[in-house]
């Protein structure tokens, strides 16, 4: 799959926020090569950053190491019923994309 | 010296069987933490858009499709098939029937709805996305394929006979790898198919993702490639013989709640 559709699930816990998020991503490691022989160019995400309500939360910085189609899960800190969850990525290409969905 | 040997021949039976356990313990873990990070929901998420989508001559989406549960119904469809449909006269499975609903539906050639029924990694197929977003519609309902009509029957004993014939370039059957227990290639188990203990876990997990090769896998694909593996020539797509087996290996697998779509090595 390219680039596409991402999927969220945060589910409230007592005192935290278990958010589990799905992104479809390519996550090239500029290693592999067509049936051409080419190299098929890096391409993978490089940020990911988690807003709460509009505030940035989380950043992280990940690498081609990680698999295609990642799965992310993560827990955190507070949170309520309905607060307005934010989950965006950008790649190596400048592509992007983000997902929002209410804490359940 | 007998005696010493014998020490040594106990001692070098243990420790391999419990390296072969702890082995299996470390497979478990493994295909659970796989499980845990399995991306199968946005295939669903792509089938179910495409369930929706108008298409072919007819300018319809798939909502009217009828899986045997009624039109448009999806809930617990998957875990009704393969079985008899009347207006086909024929057993189907999911492949089957989203084909005859392409065609007799949205209006589609059978050459057009299948030249790509089996997709790659950078681009799934149109049956590989619509068959996750339908399998994932009978999560927790028991597996119940049809079994009673005389064709369900012919089909289960067709499925039956394909299991067990050896034939083609290697003599191969399916149980020639599925029909002794404690048996794997590498590290993978083999697990005796025609038994319900066996193919319960597995009918409940399929159709699924391949981390492997990061792609989602079909029934469908499953025989073709088993037969690739055997070195047979391709069997048609959603031909009698393969809806057979399926249907064989279902039914021996009945009962058991639907989990998938899984998450493979």
């Amino acid at each position: 799959m390219a680039a596409g559709p991402m999927k969220m699930r945060a589910t409230l816990g007592s005192g935290y926020t278990d958010v589990r998020v799905l992104m479809t991503h390519p996550m090239e490691t500029g290693q592999r090569k067509d049936p051409d022989g080419k190299i098929i160019p890096l391409h993978f995400i490089q940020n990911v950053t988690v807003r709460v309500n509009g505030k940035v939360v989380m950043e992280g910085e990940i690498s081609q190491a990680v698999s295609r189609n990642p799965v992310f899960t993560f827990r955190v800190r507070g949170g309520a019923k309905g607060d307005k969850i934010e989950v965006s990525w950008l790649d190596n290409q400048g592509e992007s994309n983000k997902t929002e969905g209410a804490v359940a | 010296m007998t005696v010493r040997f014998l020490t040594f021949l106990v001692f070098y039976v243990t420790a391999i069987s419990a390296f072969a356990q702890d082995a299996k313990k470390e497979i478990q873990k493994y295909q659970q933490m796989i499980t845990e990070g399995s991306p199968v929901e946005l295939f669903e998420l792509e089938g179910e858009a495409l369930w929706k989508r108008p298409q072919g001559p007819s300018r319809v989406s798939l909502e009217k499709c009828d899986l045997g549960k009624g039109p448009g119904v999806v809930k617990g469809a998957y875990a009704g098939l393969p079985r008899y449909f009347k207006d086909a006269d024929r057993v189907m499975d999911l492949e089957a029937r989203l084909l005859h609903c392409m065609m007799t539906l949205q209006g589609r050639s059978r050459e057009e709805a299948t030249k790509r029924v089996f997709g790659n990694e950078s681009r799934p197929s149109e049956m590989e996305y619509l068959s996750a977003y339908i399998a994932a519609q009978s999560r927790g309902v028991k597996m119940a394929p049809g079994g009673a009509h005389p064709k369900e029957k012919a089909a289960y004993a067709l499925g039956k006979a394909l299991f067990f014939h050896r034939t083609g370039a290697w003599d191969f059957s399916c149980a020639s790898c599925h029909g002794e227990e404690d048996k794997r290639i590498r590290m993978q188990d083999l697990p005796v198919l025609s038994e319900p203990k066996y193919a319960r876990p597995v009918m409940a997990t399929w159709p699924a993702y391949r981390v492997s090769n990061s792609q989602f896998k079909t029934m469908q694909w499953r025989i073709n490639d088993c037969y690739r593996q055997m070195r047979y020539p391709e069997p048609k797509f959603a031909s009698d013989a393969t809806i057979a087996l399926t249907t064989f290996l279902t039914v021996t697998a009945a009962g058991e709640p639907y989990r998938g779509p899984g998450t493979k090595r």
